[in-house]
Parts: structure tokens; sequence; C-alpha cells
């Protein structure tokens, strides 16, 4: 069988993405334990590290802004039936695009810096995605192969461009000038603090108000314009779209232009709310999270959110746990993270079949009881 | 290896209280049947009736819930194909399982070959398949790569491979629906040899008039249940029918005289070639008229399939002119799209692989193709309500069942998906509708709708080309008859001329008179 048989919905989307996220902790446990650390004192750790303060709270949110972008653009592509590795790149590429209106406009008011920004991220991050769409759709270029390349060259764009053009003059650190007073993304704690709401400082920023609205965009945009069917339709069945008259080239080209641009809604966070200057490698692999949390939030929009607030939440609390248990150092915390996305993301569904026989023992039990 | 005869006692194989449920539906339940030696058994039922599943459970695809399999009158247990292999059970599938660059030899050692060192398996295969196909009457080029074979002769090295493993018991499953019915009768003779030598032959099929050709017993099989064995000369296709739908069936189609209209559909010098760059059709014209069904014969794979994708605008052809109501579509690059509002509607042969998308609703597989008609926008946006409400108006005319828009469109029967599909493609309106194997994966029930729907369409000025394998379907439906064999058009008959010899032939490639 080449599709396995439906779970009911809320197994599908509550219990297996548990099953999944228990299993990966038990592993990331497991190795906690080798490391002759309590697993136990470990997770309430990281758990309180991640939710446990309003810091913390802060911190997550601020990374799983990053996350339900990327997470978004992957999605995107994925309901189109494409594999967009290129999310990393893309948002590479549109951050390049909301600096260098920050750079230049920085000393305007932010009503007229802000939206110029969020533009400009979206059309780097959409050019960027543009053009190994076009290659897909005119040259049959596979676009998996295509975006990891685009990444590398987005990667080579900006290292170039900030040590040779964009380096702030003077200075050995290939990073530019932080950005004038007008393009900074307002903190949260800011803005809750206007509104007589204490909360701690964070880089927690309304750059994650923008995603959430991205998101509800998103939902919209799949699942009820003509495009976003057309996009499953061909995602679903390609021969059925051709079928229908849906033109694959525009679907490829259509679906990987919002994803590139939703990619660019990093920046916003990234730049404008948390670091204020152009610097290398600032999406820090959040694209190839996004991968993973389009994967475990099984591409749906509200399931990009939960997801994306978790690793949100394993970044800060694995921080705060590497920082508490010397014998966990980065590189451990980055070992757990990657637990999480093979079990969660790349293996999602292998507890699919044994969770279906499962559910399924419970219905021969409940007729066996009632006949 | 393999349990032969060998003067074992007991029938052939028996089957003993199989069960096999998925999820709450039960695929399979309570079912004993016995098959005996030197017989050749039918089992028939409605598509979903679970023939395949008990099949697969035998030939050990899938493992039954409960029950017992005996062969030869010992219990064996089959987890495996392997095992069902060793048990003396052989299978030939719908969709044959041959290597093609490899010759009939090869493809028969595939698996047994006997020892690192080919050449001397080979040599002792060659030798036992030139034997068993003198025996049986089933001879095949054995040197040839499969692939240049014709389906008849391929299916007869699937049978040569099963007796070449000591298949004592032959499963073959809805073997003459690629074959012409002269291949099917030549079928038959092989059938009646392999039974006069003793073996068991389990002939899966919907074809009623195939059971009561070669069968002795007959099983019949509905909603996963056995409702009915019977002895084949003392029962009658019109019971065997009526046990199969669980009710009396109606009679043959009803069809007011024709009275062909203008032409809709102009088809020119027609030639399409594949992605391969080979010509799958050459050299059709034919004209579609309102208020007349053209039938479109012939065996699986002669230039059908690619003759309707260039006509629905999904393949470009190489050459010729399709005009439909006198606009030309093929040097204009007319798509799909353009098609559909001109006025040509297609039901796609392959329903599922092409007609719907299977993780969507029945409400949103209403509106494929139609998507960006104004009437389910607003801008952008679809009009959600207004879907779900067409496609429940929908479901009541075309009678689909459940009436349920949001349920997936996999839950419903194929004969469901195919009226909704029919609902959908008769929604804007066409002048023209191209329909591709109307019943296939159908049950009897709905055939029966969907040929009185069909006739009703052609009654309200549609022109209509059915493209079908079936026979009996284009003999029943059409007005006039054409056949393709090779790409080509070989022959065209007038309905009430048409004989199933001469349509036989000409489906075979024997040309007769043929046309000008």
């Amino acid at each position: 069988m080449s599709r396995p048989a439906a779970l009911p919905r809320w197994a599908e989307w509550g219990l297996l993405p548990l099953i999944n996220l228990g299993v990966a902790l038990a592993l990331a446990g497991g190795v906690v334990a080798v490391l002759g650390e309590s697993p136990w004192v470990a997770v309430k750790l990281l758990v309180a590290g991640a939710f446990g303060s309003q810091e913390g709270i802060g911190y997550t949110l601020y990374y799983a802004t990053n996350f339900i972008f990327t997470g978004l653009a992957v999605a995107v592509a994925y309901q189109a039936g494409l594999f967009n590795i290129g999310v990393e790149g893309q948002a590479y590429v549109g951050g390049l695009g909301v600096g260098l209106v920050a750079l230049g406009w920085g000393e305007a008011h932010p009503l007229l810096v802000l939206p110029l920004a969020m533009l400009a991220g979206a059309l780097g991050g959409a050019a960027w995605a543009w053009l190994p769409a076009w290659l897909q759709a005119r040259r049959g270029s596979h676009i998996v192969i295509t975006t990891i390349m685009f990444n590398f060259l987005a990667s080579a764009l900006v290292t170039y461009l900030l040590v040779n053009v964009l380096i702030k003059p003077g200075q050995q650190s290939p990073e530019t000038r932080e950005f004038g007073p007008g393009a900074m993304m307002p903190a949260m704690h800011e803005v809750l603090g206007a509104g007589g709401i204490a909360f701690a400082a964070s880089p927690w920023n309304i750059a994650f108000g923008l995603a959430l609205m991205a998101a509800v965009a998103v939902w919209v945009l799949i699942w009820r314009t003509r495009w976003g069917y057309a996009w499953r339709v061909a995602g679903e069945n390609p021969t059925a779209a051709v079928y229908a008259g849906i033109a694959p080239a525009r679907v490829i080209i259509g679906s990987m232009v919002i994803s590139g641009a939703l990619a660019g809604g990093l920046g916003l966070n990234e730049l404008l709310g948390s670091q204020h200057r152009i610097l290398i490698d600032f999406p820090g692999g959040a694209g190839f999270v996004g991968i993973a949390v389009a994967l475990m939030g099984r591409n749906h929009p509200a399931g990009i959110i939960a997801a994306a607030v978790l690793f949100g939440g394993l970044y800060q609390g694995g921080a705060q746990l590497s920082f508490d248990l010397p014998r966990i150092n980065r590189d451990m915390v980055v070992v757990i993270q990657g637990l999480v996305i093979l079990i969660c993301g790349a293996l999602g569904d292998i507890f699919h079949a044994p969770l279906l026989a499962m559910l399924h023992l419970g219905g021969r039990v409940r007729r066996s009881a009632t006949g | 290896m393999p349990a032969g005869a060998r003067g074992a006692s007991g029938p052939a194989l028996e089957l003993r209280g199989i069960e096999k449920r998925f999820g709450t539906v039960y695929a399979n339940r309570a079912i004993s049947m016995v098959v005996g030696r030197g017989s050749v058994h039918g089992l028939i039922g409605e598509n979903g009736a679970g023939k395949s599943t008990l099949m697969n459970i035998v030939y050990g695809f899938q493992s039954a819930d409960a029950g017992e399999i005996l062969v030869n009158g010992r219990a064996v247990v089959i987890g495996a194909p392997e095992a069902a292999i060793a048990a003396g059970i052989g299978m030939v599938h719908q969709h044959f399982m041959l290597v093609e660059t490899f010759t009939a030899v090869e493809n028969a050692v595939l698996g047994v070959e006997g020892g690192l060192q080919l050449a001397g398996g080979l040599a002792r295969a060659r030798r036992e398949l030139a034997r068993l196909a003198g025996e049986y009457g089933l001879e095949v080029p054995l040197e040839t790569p499969v692939a240049e074979l014709t389906v008849g002769l391929r299916q007869r090295v699937e049978i040569l491979k099963a007796l070449y493993r000591r298949a004592d018991i032959l499963i073959l499953d809805e073997p003459t629906a690629v074959l012409t019915p002269g291949e099917a009768t030549a079928l038959f003779g092989i059938l009646r040899r392999l039974r006069s030598e003793g073996k068991a032959v389990i002939l899966v099929t919907h074809k009623l008039r195939e059971i009561m050709a070669i069968t002795d017993r007959v099983t019949v099989m509905r909603q996963g249940a056995i409702v009915g064995e019977f002895v084949t000369r003392e029962t009658s296709v019109g019971a065997l029918a009526e046990k199969m739908m669980g009710r009396a069936v109606g009679g043959p189609l009803e069809k007011p005289p024709v009275r062909p209209g203008a032409t809709r559909l102009a088809v020119r010098d027609l030639e399409v070639r594949d992605g391969q760059g080979v010509v799958r059709v050459r050299r059709v014209s034919f004209d579609l008229r309102a208020g007349e069904i053209v039938g479109l014969a012939g065996v699986s794979g002669n230039g059908q399939t690619e003759l309707l994708g260039a006509l629905a605008g999904m393949l470009v052809p190489s050459k010729g002119t399709i005009s439909l109501g006198g606009r030309e579509l093929v040097a204009a690059k007319v798509g799909p799209r353009e098609r559909r509002r001109l006025g040509l509607a297609h039901v796609p042969e392959d329903r599922l692989g092409m007609g719907v998308v299977a993780g969507f609703s029945a409400a949103a597989n209403a509106i494929l193709g139609y998507h960006d008609r104004p009437r389910y926008t607003r801008g952008p946006l679809l009009r959600m309500a207004v879907i779900r409400e067409e496609c429940i108006q929908k479901m009541a005319v075309h009678d689909v069942r459940p009436a349920a828009p949001d349920l997936r469109i996999t839950a419903f029967s194929g004969g469901n998906q195919q009226k909704l599909v029919l609902a959908r493609e008769m929604d804007g309106e066409p002048s023209v509708l191209l329909v591709g194997q109307p019943t296939r994966g159908v049950d009897i029930g709905a055939i029966e709708f969907i040929h009185r729907r069909l006739v009703a369409l052609r009654d309200a000025g549609k022109a209509i080309l059915v493209v079908s394998v079936e026979l009996e379907e284009i003999l029943g439906l059409a007005d006039r008859i054409l056949v393709m064999n090779g790409g080509e058009i070989v022959g065209e008959v007038a309905r009430g001329e048409a004989t199933e010899a001469q349509l036989g032939l000409w489906m075979a490639g024997v040309s007769g008179e043929g046309r000008g």
C-alpha cells in the first residue's frame, strides 16, 4: 500500500507527535544518562529554562518566530509537492534585503521603514526561490538539488558583500554598522510595558505577531483560495493537475516564490528584532530546522506554530542545560536537538502503523463487548 | 520443495473460516470453500466483495486474522508468497510480474536459479519448460525477451512460470481483462488442459459469461462473505448476477433510435507519440456528432489512452488536427483548461490516478478542473459553502452514496467515485464528452446507472466518445463502433451490424474489410 491508512484526526495531530516527542526525549535521556547526569534533572532544567521564567519564555518565542517563518516556507512548497531545502539561503538573501533597507533608511520613521523592510525581505527571499523554481519549471533541474546549491550561493554572496562592501569601516569582524533607530522591531516587553504589563526583557519582538499573521495568511492561501487548491492538487496528484488544466510551471513558480517570501520574514525577527546589524550566518540553521518544524507540524500552520514553540523551547532550554550541567556541553545539546528532529521530523511516521494497529485493537474490544 | 498431488488425500485446496478485517470493515468473513483437484473453480463478486483479499491471503500477500488453509488435506501456514509456492500454489496476477528484458526461460528461473552457476540451471529450465509447454499447449517463444511478446503470450509465460514452480493450484486474477476474445478462447483451452491433468484452477473474474463457459463450480462473494456456491451447469447468468448484487438485475439497456446532429468533434490524421518518441496513435480520423455515442473498442494498450490524452489536451499530437465545434485545437495549442471552457468534458480512464485527488474530500474533488469558474470563486477565494452545497446537489442528482461532501473521496466505492466524476464533468454543460472505461472498477448496480445516464446525455444532444476494453459495454452503449489496434483505427461498424466475431478479429489486428 502506498498511502498509510488514515488515523483519526486527534491521533494524527495530537497523539502521534506526543509519542514521537516522548520517544525522542527518552533517547536523549539515555544520552544524558551515559554522560553521567540524571535525565530527570536534565529534563527539568530544560523545561524550566525554556518555559520557567518570563525571560525564558521570551527567548523561546523569539527563537520560535524564526522557526514559524521557515516552517511555513517549507510547508507552502511542500503542499505543492516541492521539497524546498533552500529556505536557509532564501532567509539569508531575504534578510540581506531587510538589512539593506534598515541601513539605508534607518533614520526614517519606523512606520515607513518597517513595511519597506518587510517588502524587501519578502522580495529577496522570493527572488532567491524564484531562480531554482524557474530552473525546475523550464529546464527540469531538480529543485532539491538546486535549492541546496543556492544555499551555498547565498552564503557566498552575503559573505562577499559583508567582507568587501558592507563591512563597518575600521573593524575586523565582518558586520555592518548598527541600524538606525527607525529600523528596530519593537521588543515585546516594551510593547507590553506600554500597555501596563510588566514582562522581563528578551529579544522577543513584534515579528512574532507578524509570524502568527503569516500563519493565518498561509492557511487562507492554501485551503481557501483557488491558487492553494491548484497547488494542493499538483502536490497530491500531478497527473490529476495536468488533467484539470493546472499548469505545473505556474504551480512551481507561484508556490516557491511565496515560500521564499515567507523565509524572508526571518530577517525581520533576527536582524531588526535582535541583532540590529547584518552579520555572518544570521539564519543560523533556522532554515533547516524549518524542515523539521514543518514535518512535525504536519505542514499545517497550527501544527507549525506548536512545533516552532517546541523547537524554540529546545533551543532556549538547551542553552540553559549546557550552562547548568557542565558535563552537557553545547555539542550535546545539538545532539539532543538532533534526536528530536530525527524522531519527530524525519521518522515522524514511524509509529503510525503501530498506533493504527493499537487503535483497531481497541475497536475489536469494543465490538466484542457490545456483540 | 513443492508438495504435489502425490497421492495425498483430500481436496487440492480447502479454506476453513477465513476472516480478515481492515479497521472495522470485514473484507472476508467466515469464508469456507473447497476446490477439488482437476477442476476449474470460479470466484465472482462485485468490486470490493473481498475476492482479491481472499486470494491475497491464499497466496501469502496478506495474513488472515482467523481461519485455516488446507492443501491436499494438510493444514499449511502461508505467511508469504514463498510459502504458498512451496505448498504448490501459483498465481497469475492481472498485472504480470515479469522482467520485460528477460526471456521466458530467464523469467521462469528467477528466484529458483538452482545454484550459483546460471548456465546449468538455465539448460535444465529450458528442457523442463519445453516439456511443460508441450504438455499443456502453452507454446511460447522461450528465448525471446518478454517485452517483445504479445499480452496473451506473456500471460502464458506467467502460467508456465507457475507450473515450473510445480504449482498444482493455479489462481488466475481477471485473466481475460487484457486479452482479445480470440486470446481468451485460447486461454480457456489451456485451462481445460490443466484441468484434465489434475490441476486445480481458481478463476477470479467479474465476467459471468466466462464463468459459464469454463468453470465446474462457482463461488459467489458479496460484502466479504460467501453468498452462494453453485455447480456451474445447474445455474444461469441471471441467477449468479442476482446473487452477486443481492437483487434482481435490470434488463438490457433501452435506447431510443439515434438521431445524430452536427459534427462536434472532428479528428483528422492524428498521430501521437509517447515520451520515448514511439508512435502510439497513427492516422486516426473520425467525426463525433451531437446525439450519438461512438464506442472505441480495442485491447488495452493499443493507443486508446494516448488518443484520449490528445483529445483532452494532455498530450500534444505530433501530427494531425482536432477541431471542437469548428475550432482547431492542435495548432492553436489549446490546453485542457481552455478545452473544458470550449465545452469538452473528460471522464478519464484512470480514475484514481487522474480523475480524482485521493487525499481530497468529495466536495473538493467535485470542482477539480472547474475550480476557477466564477460561481466557485470570489476573487482569489473559493466559496466553500457554494462548493459544498453544489456537491450535495450533484450527489442527489447522480445518486452518489453516501451523500457526504466532506468525506474523503477514497472512502467512496469505485462506482460512487465514478458517478461523482461524471456529475462534475457534466457540470460545465459540455457539448462533447470523452469517457474512458466508464465502468472500470465499478460495481454492477452502478454500471446500470452510469450506462443509463450516458444514454440520457446522448438523447439530450451531447456527442459522446466511450473508450472501453469491455466489448459488451461497447456493444450495449455505442451507436457506432470504432476498433483500435496498434494505434490505428482498423474497423468501423454501425451498432446493428456489429458482430462480436468481427470486432474480435479487428481487435486482434486481423484485417477484414475494415474501413477505407
